[in-house]
């Protein structure tokens, strides 16, 4: 299957041609596809805001590319234009960004300037908000008057109602307790399941992206020192501590517990695994 | 020992804007917090732990009962600047605490402030710098610095004011895994050898259980307080206030639920391997 959005040899360099050049990103290339859920992970600085910034073309590469469905995002301005609604960004801490006079005006800012008629935004604006789990009666509220969960949740559905193909979050549970945590992740789920949307996810909490993501993309040094699934990602621990990650802590349980002497699968990565592979060596079958 | 904060029967509500009603946060608080002591405070968010926080250095006065601050309480005057001094604050956003253009200017801010002769300045933020580990960094830009970085100089900054007590208000939320480990660190170790009282609020259940004792608050009073491996042990009720205990911990009650026999005051990785280790071995 052709990937929805293809980054080609994606190079960018701040301030080129000043003292200040720095080169944030080098030679990235990856694929997305569609339905996937991918985690970002990486150190402050290691590129990870820079190359989100790529995908729906508020940076211009300094030099390769990004496609599409196959096509330049640059090819021409009305692309480019259409890529920000196809490509939906959430950035760190998007209640900030809240302006309205009611929630229900501040998702449909979006849609609105899609160009959308009346009655397709209202359908966008209420499923949106039922995605996050805004309930009606909230709709005509201030959105400074609700809790500092529920207005991220408004800034998500904002992006959501312009129902885009990729949706890129980063940090999207930062400052959340676990509850609200949990609710957005999930927000962020039933959200791709119904749309088959494609999901990118920055976060710097390995059990997190342990949880949800089937693919992970690990940047260190403005590149992607690795890409996989968790399980292959989270193998490699000492790779990760000295880029300045983590591995989850089942994880490392599992790997002390193993050192200790029981040949347990050192893979596991989540509670529920962690159990079943408890059982299974328990029940006398050794880990292969 | 004494105490560094003592709060009797606190009572609190946000003021209403035009034609809303007040936000009530605490109705009878009871609290008090050992001096020298590492205090982690949990809860969900709109729960109070940022409001109480905030009645620690008197940014925020009772509307009712009172709050002292080693012996002095908030409702005077006189006493506001003493306190200020004696509280030194932390927040989660690095960028929003940072003044100058220079690491040792930004640390020596507080000290200048509060008329501090230049040289004691001098030695003040050079010893505050060494205490975080970024005394290297003293002449760079803070911009330019990791989030980690940055947040361990606001802690230098605070630190150079010489404070008996410092509270951090979720200073790792906006952190990479490294930066997190980085602020920890020193904060345990201002608790350790210096013999500062921490207050850390925090969604990170691994970094309460750094503490010595660990109060949760729920709907503004106190719904649970004691050293971490009690806390923590009850499992059902953290899932029940919206909260959830180190993963080592949760960890251990689902085997416990899968027929393991395990303990549940396991709040690290070590500890926790060498209970599977003799549950798995027996």
């Amino acid at each position: 299957m052709e990937p929805i959005l293809q980054v080609r040899d994606l190079s960018h360099i701040y301030s080129a041609g000043t003292p200040f050049e720095h080169t944030a990103m080098e030679h990235i290339s990856f694929s997305l596809h569609r339905g996937e859920f991918v985690g970002v992970i990486g150190h402050t600085g290691s590129g990870k805001s820079t190359l989100i910034q790529h995908l729906n073309g508020l940076l211009q590469p300094t030099a390769g590319e990004v496609l599409f469905d196959g096509r330049d995002i640059w090819s021409d301005k009305g692309f480019t234009r259409q890529i920000r609604f196809k490509v939906g960004l959430v950035f760190q801490y998007p209640e900030y960004q809240l302006f309205e006079e009611t929630v229900y005006k501040d998702i449909a800012f979006g849609p609105k300037n899609m160009g959308l008629e009346e009655k397709e935004i209202d359908r966008r604006v209420r499923e949106a908000a039922r995605f996050v789990g805004i309930d009606d009666k909230s709709l005509e509220k201030s959105p400074f008057d609700l809790s500092g969960g529920q207005k991220r949740r408004v800034a998500i559905a904002g992006v959501i109602a312009m129902e885009p193909d990729v949706l890129i979050l980063d940090e999207p549970t930062a400052g959340l307790d676990p509850e609200g945590r949990d609710g957005i992740l999930e927000n962020i789920r039933s959200y791709q399941q119904a749309k088959n949307a494609t999901i990118m996810m920055v976060s710097h909490s390995m059990e997190e992206v342990a949880r949800l993501t089937d693919r992970l993309l690990v940047m260190n040094h403005g590149q992607v020192a690795m890409d996989g699934s968790p399980r292959e990602v989270f193998q490699q621990s000492q790779a990760l501590l000295d880029m300045g990650l983590d591995i989850p802590v089942v994880t490392r349980v599992f790997l002390r517990l193993h050192e200790l002497g029981p040949s347990v699968d050192t893979s596991v990565y989540s509670v529920e695994q962690a159990v079943a592979a408890l059982k299974i060596w328990k029940g006398g079958v050794p880990y292969a | 020992m004494s105490e560094a904060i003592c709060v009797r029967d606190l009572a609190y509500a946000y003021a209403a804007s035009e034609n809303e009603e007040t936000v009530p946060v605490f109705h009878d608080l009871e609290l008090s917090i050992e001096e020298g002591s590492f205090v982690a405070i949990l809860g969900r968010n709109g729960c109070g732990k940022s409001t109480l926080a905030k009645h620690f250095n008197a940014i925020l006065l009772p509307n009712g009962g009172s709050v002292s601050v080693f012996g002095k309480t908030t409702d005077k005057e006189e006493n506001l600047i003493p306190i200020r001094r004696t509280v030194g604050m932390v927040f989660q956003n690095p960028d929003n605490q940072i003044v100058a253009n220079v690491v040792e200017e930004d640390v020596a801010f507080a000290p200048e402030n509060l008329g501090v002769p230049t040289a004691e300045i001098r030695r003040r933020v050079d010893a505050a710098l060494r205490q975080v580990g970024m005394y290297e960094y003293r002449e760079h830009a803070p911009h330019l610095l990791s989030g980690g970085q940055k947040q361990r100089v606001a802690i230098a900054g605070v630190i150079a004011m010489r404070p008996q007590c410092i509270v951090l208000d979720e200073p790792t939320a906006m952190l990479d895994p490294k930066g997190r480990r980085e602020v920890m660190e020193i904060v345990s170790r201002l608790n350790r050898e210096s013999s500062i009282t921490v207050v850390l609020i925090t969604h990170h259940m691994d970094e309460a259980a750094l503490a010595d004792r660990v109060i949760v608050l729920h709907h503004g009073e106190v719904a649970a307080d004691g050293a971490p491996k009690k806390v923590f042990s009850q499992v059902e009720m953290l899932h029940s206030l919206g909260l959830v205990a180190p993963e080592t911990v949760e960890l251990c009650w689902a085997l416990r639920k899968a027929g393991f026999d395990l303990p549940l005051d396991v709040l690290d990785v070590e500890n926790c391997a060498q209970a599977l280790y003799k549950a798995v071995k027996a």
